[in-house]
Formats: structure tokens, sequence, C-alpha cells
């Protein structure tokens, strides 16, 4: 089996997942005890928390350990839109998010505030002038993503930020689930207010992710109870999981500069076979993250592809894997004004440092064979 | 910015006649100490400054760094050197100012040419390095009062040094240079602050601790001692005594009426401490206690418990208020150990109305019937002693992590 549905999840790595292991066989007591077991692991717990603040480049009490980068985007979006609500009512989000953004998006419109959407231009990026036209004085939040999930765009982060600070106090939210262990993320490389991420997006283990903040923590709790997390977030803390969350967000930080070496080479590769093939067009763009690549065949249904690769032992999935089991079309596609004929013939090919050129080569043989097939069936 | 040594001031030491050889050797051995980690560290002292260098940049930063929390220096500033031509002077000086912020801000000049053979005259110096300065920096213009920067040059025989900061330092005396105390530390906010006030006086300092297990906990006795670890970083070591103290606060419970037993747990707490200040040889108690904070710490507490010795009983924070004290704790990183809620003994046993006004005669009377002397000699023998800063590796969790 090839696998290159790494967007959607990845495999955790053997020693996050070792770490994870030792944690409840040895330190499983409940962090907030007063007995040595539960000093200990509270112990454990916060040095995993020096040690996300330390590569994310904040203070540790600056970082909240939660269930996923879907939780951490609910808490910042919704407590922020809380916390500034007297300031004004007015949210900025890029129309290409994550449902985990945009659904919340949604949901504060229907809660009275004024949430409009930062359209994209034909390679998905969201360019500093349409900010610049949509920012207000009375804006109390502006959330793009730093690299986009089903297509690979990276947002131009440091020019919004740059815009947000000149003309509102908003808060500036970066979703950089798909970005971390890819591209660098920091404060100093995003210096922005909130960082979200999602440890089973790089060789960590699904259920647990981080919420970082750039200063202290103001926003009141999102979810209430016994005060864990300094009170920000409140439930028994997993101290397996944020420990072996740390451990992975360590590991896909010192293995960033290589990973991007590898991943762009295998980018490169990818492309070009793929830019020979009869009826596809790429619809990411040239600078885009590395692991991710986007393509629409015409006249195909994207779920024909998977299925047809499937057999043939690769694993991809259709423009992304959260909304790849509705029947309705990517709103990123519509919002770059992806053609009527392309936008259901899409599929994402996503890498991981797991990923080798052997396979790299075999999806393009067979992509091409199965292409081959598909034509003279389609235009017999 | 490279930096190629620093300039020391000493400050108050430079007030003191004949003694002043004594200080500036403390403080020059206090430096070491404080900079075991870096073996390159060269020091040269002359009558009213110190110079250090070392080996490479990465340590000269360390030094900046941590300088200021020497006790004894007054100020500081990093140096240049350069070649002694005028243009290797301005171009130095324009990439020490790159570094800081000139826009609207002012500066002077100011040559010393201990070399005289150097073909410019001082002014001359001066006016040629300065036009320079200024026709680069748009923002920056010369002041000749009062100015933001002043770059000092200093024309040596072998080579011109320049400097345009000045960094203040920790100011007090040097660790060690007035003697030994011992601090009764008992893990709230005030003492470690009592003991940092004393440590910047120049004073070397033991602490005691009185550890009541089970009523009080190991975690408690752990935090006491990173508050001495913490005091210990302020350039000299530190001992902590912990006296276990159990037997005799049950003894106090069993036979001392409860509205003034507080008042005999803090004497017995003073003699004990008395003895092993006795015992290593220090000059005098050092307490956090500060009028009117708590039932023990008024006029009359004070003078019913201090009558158990003649030693010097010194209260550095006796006229401060809280907020002050916090504030110093929150300055010195003390403040956020403190606050962390673990019982310690003096909070466990307190009775709900002690009395402020403790009469001394009932005091005595009531502890006439019990032997507290015997007791006091085991607690005292049976102490132990930590030293820091610890020498030990506390764990990492790098198996996890």
């Amino acid at each position: 089996m090839i696998y290159l549905d790494n967007s959607a999840t990845t495999k955790p790595d053997a020693s996050v997942l070792a770490s994870f292991i030792k944690v409840n066989e040895e330190l499983w007591y409940n962090p907030s005890s007063i007995h040595a077991g539960g000093e200990q692991a509270n112990k454990l717990l916060e040095t995993a928390r020096a040690q996300v603040a330390t590569v994310l480049k904040t203070k540790a009490k600056s970082v909240v350990f939660t269930s996923g980068g879907t939780e951490s985007s609910n808490f910042v979006l919704r407590q922020t839109a809380l916390e500034k609500k007297d300031i004004g009512r007015h949210i900025l989000l890029s129309a290409v998010e994550h449902p985990s953004v945009r659904e919340v998006g949604l949901y504060l419109a229907q809660q009275g505030y004024e949430v409009e959407w930062l359209d994209v231009d034909q390679t998905g990026t969201v360019l500093p002038s349409e900010l610049k036209q949509k920012i207000r004085k009375d804006t109390i939040i502006v959330s793009v993503q730093h690299v986009n999930n089903e297509i690979g765009t990276i947002q131009p982060i440091k020019e919004l930020v740059a815009i947000t600070r000149n003309h509102s106090r908003a808060s500036f939210h970066v979703d950089a689930v798909q970005s971390f262990g890819k591209l660098p993320v920091d404060f100093e490389q995003l210096p922005v207010d909130w960082i979200t991420l999602s440890s089973h997006k790089y060789h960590g283990l699904k259920g647990s992710g981080i919420a970082a903040c750039n200063r202290s923590i103001t926003l009141e709790p999102f979810i209430l109870g016994g005060g864990q997390e300094s009170g920000y977030r409140s439930g028994t803390t997993a101290v397996a999981q944020a420990v072996s969350t740390a451990r992975a967000t360590r590991l896909a930080f010192e293995e960033q500069p290589q990973n991007f070496i590898r991943l762009t080479k295998m980018q490169r590769i990818l492309r070009k076979a793929v830019t020979e093939l009869p009826l596809v067009t790429i619809l990411t763009p040239e600078l885009a993250a590395p692991h991710i690549l986007s393509v629409a065949v015409k006249g195909v249904k994207g779920e024909v592809l998977v299925n047809a690769l499937e057999k043939k032992g690769i694993y991809v999935s259709t423009s992304s894997a959260c909304s790849s089991k509705k029947t309705s079309t990517s709103h990123v596609l519509e919002a770059m004004g992806v053609s009527k004929e392309l936008i259901d013939g899409v599929i994402r090919i996503s890498m991981s440092k797991d990923t080798t050129e052997q396979e790299i080569e075999s999806f393009n043989q067979t992509f091409q064979e199965i292409l081959q097939l598909l034509e003279r069936n389609l235009h017999t | 910015m490279k930096w190629d040594r620093i300039l020391v001031r000493y400050g108050e030491l430079s007030t003191k006649g004949r003694n002043r050889r004594q200080f500036t050797n403390r403080l020059r051995d206090n430096i070491r100490f404080s900079f075991e980690d870096i073996p390159t560290l060269q020091l040269q002292a002359e009558r009213d400054r110190m110079f250090l260098t070392t080996d490479t940049d990465a340590d000269m930063d360390k030094l900046l760094h941590r300088l200021p929390a020497v006790f004894g220096i007054q100020s500081f500033s990093p140096v240049a050197k350069t070649e002694k031509s005028i243009d290797a002077m301005a171009a130095t000086t324009i990439a020490i100012l790159e570094e800081l912020e000139t826009d609207g801000k002012t500066c002077k000049v100011n040559v010393k040419r201990s070399d005289k053979s150097f073909p410019h005259e001082t002014n001359e110096i001066q006016h040629l390095v300065a036009s320079q300065v200024l026709r680069h920096f748009d923002g920056l213009s010369a002041k000749m009062k009062e100015p933001d920067y002043i770059i000092k040059i200093e024309i040596l025989k072998d080579a011109a040094y320049i400097s345009a900061q000045t960094i203040m330092g920790a100011g007090g005396m040097p660790v060690g240079s007035n003697g030994r105390s011992l601090l009764m530390l008992s893990g709230g906010i005030d003492s470690p602050v009592a003991g940092y006030l004393m440590l910047k006086r120049g004073v070397r300092l033991d602490a005691i601790h009185f550890h009541s297990p089970p009523y009080t906990s190991e975690r408690s006795l752990d935090k006491v001692k990173d508050l001495a670890e913490k005091l210990s970083h302020f350039g000299a070591t530190v001992r902590l005594h912990v006296i276990p103290f159990t037997e005799i606060q049950e003894a106090i419970q069993q036979q001392i009426p409860k509205n003034v037993s507080m008042t005999t747990t803090r004497r017995m707490m003073l003699k004990i401490a008395d003895q092993v200040r006795e015992e290593i040889a220090a000059l005098a108690i050092v307490t956090g206690e500060s009028l009117g904070q708590v039932a023990s710490q008024t006029l009359e507490s004070l003078t019913a418990i201090n009558e158990v010795t003649t030693t010097p009983v010194l209260r550095p924070l006796i006229a401060e208020d809280k907020t002050t004290i916090i504030q110093i704790a929150q300055e010195i990183g003390t403040y956020e150990t403190s606050i962390l809620p673990y019982e310690d003994c003096c909070t466990i046993f307190v009775p709900s109305s002690p009395k402020t006004k403790p009469k001394l005669e009932k005091v005595t009377f009531y502890e006439s019937f019990e032997t507290f002397d015997e007791r006091i000699e085991k607690a005292v023998s049976e102490r132990e002693v930590y030293r820091f800063p610890e020498k030990k590796q506390k764990p990492t969790f790098d198996e996890f992590l």
C-alpha cells in the first residue's frame, strides 16, 4: 500500500507512540493530585508545555493543550469574538478556510457578528489588497490559514498581519495545521496572535492539538470545569497526549528544513509526470506547500479516480478528506473559480516524511495507466 | 555587534578608603564564581574599574546577560576594540549605533587620548569622528548636555576602545564583604525578599527552614529548596538547614494554650535558629517580618519572641508595604514559587484568634511546664543540610520528550 493522503492524517511516529505508552505505564497519575505521583506527572506535563513553547517561540503559559485543531480554532475564534464584542462585531475570514474555522464564522454570523469573507485569486491566495479593502477600525478577528488543506496554497501571512496591525486592533489567528513540519512555523516567522496546530498532521496522535498565543492568554475558557490548563481548558489533562504531542512537535520542528527539501524534490517529480498526462490540470500553484499536489481530471469524478487508485493499492483523497464524504462541491475550489467541468474531478495527493521517491514513481506509472484506460472508455 | 571586552564600574566600593582592595578582590572572586561556566573569562582589576574579556562572542553575550544580577557593580559597558585611525573609529561607532535606536536621539563623543603619540588632538578626534557619525544617521543629532548616548573613545598604546552604552548593574556590595547571617526561610513571599536584600548588602547567607511532616508535605520542602536555589543565583552559595520540627510542634499543641501557641512556636524557632547560627559562626539572624502584617509581627509579638536571644535579629522588610515586597519578589523571580499553594508549618497550626499582644510572663509561665531545651538540641543535631546551587541534575524527562 502506498499512502498519499497525508493531509488527512499521518502515520504516528514510532517514538511518539512509544512515549505515549511509556507515560501511560509509568506516569499515568492525575497531574492535579498533590501526591508525589501527581507531582511527577505535573512536572512532566509542564516540561512538555515548555518544550512546545520553545519551538513556537512563546511563553510556556501561553500554550494550551487541546483535543485537536478543530477545538483549538473553535476556542480561539469563539472566545475572542466574545472578548472583543464591545470593541466591534466585524470578523474577516478567508474564503478558503478549513471547516473548523469556516463553520465557526457561519455560527458567529448567526449570533449577530458581521462576518465577511476575504476573496482569493485563481491560485487560492488572499491578496493583501483584498484585506486592505475590507478591514475596518472595528474588525476584531482576522483568521487566515497558513497553508490551504485542499490545494496547498501558502498565504502571505506576514503582509496580512502588517495590514491588520496598521488598520485595526483585531486578533490575527493562523490555522497552521497543514504547514507545521513542512514550513517554518513560530511567532517570529508568523507574527500573529494565535497559532493552532493538530498533532496527527505531523506524525503525532489523533485527539491532541495545541492553541498557542504570542502573549499572555486573556480569553475566557471554552470548556468549564476543574480549572485545568490554568483554567483555559478544563478536563483532566491528558498528560500522555500532551507529552507525545510535545515530542511530535519537537521532531517535526527539527526535521522541517530537510523535510522541506525532500518534499520539494518529490513534488517536482510528481508535477513533471502529471503535466504530461492528457485531460489533467494541476490546481496547486507553483509556489505552494511542498507536500500537496491537487489535480483535476476533465470529465471524470474524483471519487472514481480515488477508487481506481485504491484498487491498485494507492491511497489518495478527493479535494479534502473532511469534505470528501459530502456530495457538495468544495467551497475552496469554488472560491478559486475552478471551472464547472473540472471541479468534480479533483484528487489531492499529499506526502509526508515517510513518502519515498519510489512510491511517487509508482503512483505516476499507475495514474498514467488509469487515465489511459479512462480516456479510452470515456471517449470511444 | 562584536564586543571585545566589558568595562565594569564599582560605584559604592570606590568610597571605601583603606578596605577597598578587600572589596575589589571580593567582587573579582564573586564574578569568577558566578561565571564558573565560562572558563575563558579573564579579569583585569584596576583601582576603580575592572575589565572582563572572553574568547568567544557567545560567552560575551552570556556575560552581558547575567552581569546585572551580580552585586557590587554600579554599571558596565560593552567595549569594542578598533585600530587607531579616524575612519576605523568612526566605522566602529557607527556599527555600535546601528544596533540602537537613533531616530530622534542625541549623542556626543568623548575622547580620552592616553597615547599622546596619536597624531590628532582630542578635540580634533571628537570633531572628525562625530561628523562622520552624524552624517551616517539622519535622525541623530549632537547635544553636549545630557545626550542619549555618550560615545566614549579611549586611545591606548595597542588600540582604540569604544563604548556607547552604560548598563546599570545591581548596585549594592559584593556578597561576602559583610560577613554571614542566617535567614529564616518559610516558603512565603517575604523571607526570600529579605534574603535578597541582605545579599545585596554583601552579606553571605545560610538559610534555616522548619519542616513538620506529615503536617507539611515534601512539596512544601521542595518549594523552599527552590527558593534557596534562586537566592544562590545572586553570587554566592546558600546552605539550607532543614530542622525536623514535628515533635516540638506537637508538644506545643499539647502544652500551650491555643491563643499564645503561635508566640511559643516562634520563640522555639528563634532559639533553634540561634543555635544553628552559633554553629555556623554567623553573626546575625535575618527574618522577613514586616510590621503589623500578621499577629506574630506586631511590636508586642516581636518583643515577646525576641526575648529568647540577644543576637541581632535583622528585619530588612520591617517598614515595607506588602505591594513593594511583592514587586521585588516578582523582579527577583521568587514570587511564582512562593505562591504555590502548599501548607507550611506556619499556616497549619494557626489558631483561629492568636493573641496580637501576648504577655511575655504568661508565655514563659506556660512554657515552664515542658522541657523544650532537650527537644531543641535533638532537632538541631538531626537537621539536614543542603547546598545550593545544587550540583545534581534535575530529571529532564528526555526519554519521554
